[in-house]
């Protein structure tokens, strides 16, 4: 029989806000433990949380990238649990009535698009932060725990997908594409070393054609995309082989073990998940009016699925068009540029993606420091168009170009890189090779068509390089036919 | 009279007039307090130095022109679930025993900016749970009327000072009835603001959607003046009221003629003492005499306002007192697991009535009791917010005992959680309807234990609210004072 | 309706260790107030008032703006115990 893996990934997005979620205190990576602490998130007597208008914002521009609804009314719920870097024993978090909810997002696997619901993205806090000293990976054989509390009310967007994944493959892609949206919004770091981004996955399995859905793992503590595909891969194995050894899967939460490449139970007390979520007693509704969805959506940037449709309309193919969409912003800015002063789409993203990532890569310089611009691009691509220089000269034209030598014609003219176009310049050339290759002129007319790549090269040579490739072609055919 | 017996509005003018001193005036205050104190236990931190540096400042600030509202030069009580920036602020509870707060409540600073003069933090029964402040963890608190009783609560020390002269106003929070109850069970006046209009923040919290810091003062006037001085926006308070504020003292002096007032219906009857039902009905004719228009309405869920408060409240406690863990300051038991660590020192830091309650509202939220309590009470809740808006279409205020007895003898509710729970049955429904309500004594009953009248009033009606009590104050005429016999510590 | 009460199950999520003795006397007395709370299930008709904020309030934020944190040393000067900057405690032994 053949199994389908049914998978739902939950996404937790750390905010790069200036303060904290519910106080003022910096949001910032990297401090020194608890320096970034005040009464509210260290959960101090007395002390009452304020929501952050910016995360609310910004969470409304997630939902709507993820094409989500915006609810008209939202509010927030206390999420009750106790954990040793849970100050207050209960998280600030969103339960019936998300800010967002109902979106997708389409992702493509080997040419194959499938488009994943989004069923909801909540507004919550992150967490302190446990280190485990004597930690030897296993969280039960620590000796002693250290708390930092620098994160503890950080804003966190959860973005929770439907049982819509069907592969390891996909989950990687799914995780791959959220990541780059929010990134793109400028919302988050989205640094998954970091922990900026996390990804959570529920893995069931079911017979094909099965509609119900079966016993679902929850899979934690993948800190890469390569972690993410290959845990959700070795979950969906594991499932399938107890299922087959005629065993059950049990619901639980597995930890993701990157060394030994294996997920394993974490254990947790019966009845510790009763959450006993209620409204958040200390903040007021949140109404969001079309006035402000609208305002929001209005500083939305280009998400990379609209770029690379556009790409794909100015006929760029599909993996190009990725290629250049993924490329940094400068780059893709000198190509909307380029194609502005009427250099081919196509031409343009090549040079880009190619040489110039290339010279990028080899020189290790940013993007942003590049001299070359859209016109110069665009006069690059067209002096190869008209013959002036070979595409071979052309590489070395850019090099001068990005070295700061001037405009594409001057840096061809100045490096004497342009061709001889002129046929009686060349014809002179061409009768003193033939002249001197009287042997492979009887070969050819004996029939032997290839020699007439030897002669085009001994021309080339005699040129210096600098004779129009074709134009020796043609001169040499009529003076050999004829 | 000597100067601890002053009201805040009398010993302002002589302040002002140069005829005493801030100075004079805490130290007398500080003198009532010590030879008070071991009767009635009303304080559990007194900070003599602070009191007296402050005071200084005020005398001072005064004598350069810098006069900074009625409470400058005051002597004050704050209820110990203030936080207090560098001052003990336990809550009377064993878990924060010993704990420092490292910021002021909002109310505190301005308290401080006002030149108001910190005397002390005051008992109340732990985490404001509790109406007779006998479930503190440092010993219960007495009534200065008759030292065998209670003061009430959860306010208790606060009123038991206020009411002894060892304040000259006093500050508490009121979750159910804890400012207003304690005023009634000793002859003062105790008043709750519309809820969101005093900042909760530093204000440990009981049940955050019910708790509101309000004033205990020796009359109306002086209630209304404090009120004044400590409420308005707080952007630390994501509850807080951003319009416009009534002036608490507008309406003084208007009397009650061409008001309408509502006698509720259903706080009277049973459980009612005889003594309280013969006051308040002859402060309702007496009001009527005045030229009130007194008719008699019925809010038919006062009848389940307690069932609900005993459901909404502890479910918000049990989430609100999560945080006392012993891993970041107060109580620590020692544990092998964080686990076993949090679990014990909860258990060892919080006494009876919290853990009562604290078992008792998660329950109520657990899974598959939630929606048949908790969720059943918060419609309970809203019912109760209509039938007060229908009554307030109908009347300008309302009108009804603060507590159905006078104040209990120490120990005699102790064991029965529930008969503790009805002394706030008059209180409980202006908390779960967030409108303001005052109490203000109106007599003493046969054994001179002072009885209190409440005046409830629509959400920001401070004005029309206090007008009433001014006018109940008037008419009452209630100017006795307990007499206790002072003794050195 | 007599209400069950699962005392043990109510006190492991309050995070109380509590003896067997007290969590006898808890849930009778448990059993009591929830007995009279049980009135709440009187109630006819569905109110539509929002038991929300009193005075209806809704859309209160503070601005994306940092202020102060306070200092390290006064705040761990309150914890039990702390260790180089950090709040410590015993291993946890299990996860959330
Ligand atoms: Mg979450
Ligand atoms: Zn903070």
């Amino acid at each position: 029989m053949s199994w389908e893996p049914v998978i739902g990934i939950e996404v937790h997005v750390e905010l790069a806000t200036e303060s904290k979620m519910f106080c003022g205190c910096s949001a910032a990576f990297g401090a020194e433990p608890n320096t970034n602490v005040c009464p509210v998130c260290l959960a101090l007597p007395g002390a009452i949380p304020v929501p952050n208008r910016q995360a609310i914002e910004w969470i409304m521009a997630v939902g709507l990238a993820f094409n989500c609804e915006v609810s008209d009314r939202s509010v927030f719920h206390r999420k009750n649990y106790f954990y040793a870097d849970l100050p207050k024993g209960y998280q600030i978090s969103q339960f019936d009535i998300p800010v967002c909810h109902d979106g997708h997002l389409d992702i493509t696997v080997d040419g194959h698009t499938s488009r994943i619901g989004i069923e909801r993205a909540h507004m919550e806090e992150d967490t302190g932060k446990s280190t485990h000293v004597g930690d030897s990976g296993r969280i039960h054989s620590a000796e002693s725990t250290l708390l930092d509390f620098n994160r503890s009310g950080v804003p966190l967007v959860e973005v929770v997908s439907r049982p819509d994944i069907r592969s390891a493959a996909e989950s990687r892609a799914y995780a791959q594409e959220l990541r780059s949206i929010v990134a793109e919004l400028g919302v988050s770091d989205a640094r998954l070393e970091e922990g900026s981004i996390r990804f959570d996955a529920n893995i069931s399995i079911r017979q094909e054609g099965e509609t119900e859905l079966g016993t679902k793992v929850e899979i934690k503590n993948m800190n890469s995309f390569r972690s993410l595909e290959r845990a959700v891969d070795y979950e969906i194995k594991r499932q399938i082989d107890v299922v087959e050894a005629g065993g059950k899967i049990v619901q639980e939460t597995r930890h993701w073990d990157e060394e030994a490449a294996v997920t394993h139970s974490m254990r947790t007390k019966e009845g510790s998940s009763d959450y006993r979520y209620f409204t958040e007693p200390d903040l007021v509704p949140m109404v969001m009016d079309s006035e402000w969805v609208e305002s929001v959506r209005s500083t939305l940037p280009e998400l990379p699925a609209q770029r690379r449709a556009r790409y794909e309309s100015q006929g760029l193919d599909a993996h190009l068009g990725s290629v250049l969409s993924s490329a940094p912003g400068p780059l893709r800015s000198i190509h909307d540029a380029a194609v502005e002063a009427g250099a081919t789409p196509k031409v343009s993203a090549n040079w880009l993606t190619g040489e110039v990532t290339a010279y990028l890569r080899r020189t290790e310089t940013s993007a942003d420091s590049l001299t070359l611009n859209g016109e110069a691009l665009a006069e690059l691509a067209a002096i190869v168009e008209e013959g002036v220089v070979s595409s071979s000269a052309a590489k070395e034209v850019l090099e001068g170009v990005l070295a700061g030598e001037g405009s594409p014609r001057s840096v061809a003219e100045a490096r004497d890189l342009v061709q001889i176009s002129d046929t009686s310049a060349l014809e002179e050339i061409v009768a003193s090779v033939l002249a001197d290759n009287q042997e492979a002129v009887s070969n050819y007319r004996a029939g032997e068509q290839k020699v007439v790549g030897f002669l085009v090269g001994q021309v080339m040579r005699a040129s210096q390089g600098k004779a129009d490739p074709k134009i020796v072609n043609q001169l040499l055919r009529s003076k050999l036919d004829g | 009279m000597t100067l601890h017996e002053l009201t805040v509005a009398a010993a302002g003018a002589r302040l002002r007039s140069g005829e005493i001193t801030a100075v004079e005036l805490a130290e007398s205050v500080l003198g009532r307090a010590s030879a008070t104190e071991a009767q009635l236990h009303a304080y559990l931190t007194i900070d003599r130095e602070g009191a007296l540096e402050a005071a200084a400042k005020a005398d001072a600030d005064l004598a350069d022109g810098i006069d900074n509202g009625p409470l400058h030069g005051i002597p004050i009580a704050l209820k110990d679930n203030m936080c207090t920036r560098g001052l003990e602020t336990t809550a009377s509870s064993q878990i924060l025993a010993g704990y420092v707060p490292p910021y002021d409540a909002t109310v505190v600073s301005r308290l401080r900016s006002g030149g108001a003069v910190v005397v002390g933090k005051t008992n109340l029964d732990e985490f404001a749970m509790g109406s007779s402040t006998e479930n503190s963890a440092y010993g219960a608190s007495y009534n200065p009327w008759d030292i065998g009783r209670v003061p009430g609560g959860s306010s208790g020390g606060s009123a038991a000072a206020v009411a002894a002269g060892s304040a000259l106003v006093g500050f508490g929070s009121d979750t159910g009835g804890s400012i207003r109850q304690p005023a009634s069970l000793t002859g003062i006046v105790g008043m709750k603001p519309t809820y969101g209009t005093v900042s909760r923040y530093g204000l440990i919290a009981f049940a955050s959607s019910l708790d509101q810091i309000g004033p205990l003062a020796r009359n109306v006037e002086d209630a209304a003046l404090t009120l004044d001085a400590i409420w308005g926006y707080d952007p630390r308070d994501a509850t807080s009221y951003a319009g416009e504020y009534p002036n608490p003292l507008e309406d003084f002096g208007k009397g009650v003629d061409g008001l309408k007032l509502g006698v509720v219906k259903e706080l009277s009857g049973d459980g009612y003492e005889p003594a309280v039902e013969a006051a308040v009905a002859a402060m309702i004719s007496r009001l009527s005499d005045a030229g009130a228009d007194v008719v008699e309405v019925s809010l038919p869920t006062f009848d389940i306002a307690l069932s609900a408060y005993y459901l909404i409240a502890p479910a918000e406690a049990s989430a609100n007192l999560a945080r006392f863990d012993g891993i970041r300051y107060g109580h620590r038991a020692t544990g092998k697991t964080t686990e076993a660590l949090m679990a014990k020192s909860r258990a060892e830091g919080f006494g009876p009535e919290v853990t009562r309650r604290i078992l008792l509202g998660t329950y109520a939220l657990s899974a598959g009791y939630y929606d048949a309590f908790y969720g059943q009470a918060q419609r309970v809740r809203s019912a109760i917010r209509e039938d007060f808006s229908t009554a307030y279409s109908q009347v300008d205020a309302l009108i009804s005992p603060t507590s159905p007895t006078v104040a209990f003898p120490a120990g005699a509710r102790t064991d029965d959680p529930l008969a503790m729970y009805l002394s706030d049955i008059c209180t409980i429904p202006s908390n779960l309807s967030g409108h303001p309500a005052v109490s203000v004594p109106i007599g003493l009953d046969h054994q001179g234990l002072p009885i209190g009248f409440q005046v409830m009033a629509p959400a920001l009606g401070e004005a029309v609210m206090f007008r009433v009590a001014e006018e109940v104050e008037r008419l009452a005429g209630f100017d006795a004072r307990p007499e206790i016999e002072e003794v050195a510590r | 309706m007599p209400i069950e009460i699962d005392i043990a199950h109510v006190a492991r999520l309050a995070r109380l260790d509590l003896s067997e003795d007290d969590l006898a006397g808890y849930k009778t007395q448990l059993g009591i107030i929830l007995d009279h709370a049980a009135k709440v299930q009187e109630l006819e008709g569905e109110p539509t008032q929002d038991p929300a904020h009193p005075l209806g309030f809704v859309n209160a934020y503070r601005e994306d703006v940092r202020s102060p944190s306070l200092d390290r040393d006064e705040v761990l000067s309150q914890a039990p115990e702390s260790s180089n900057g950090y709040f410590v405690v015993p291993p946890a032994l299990e996860t959330e």
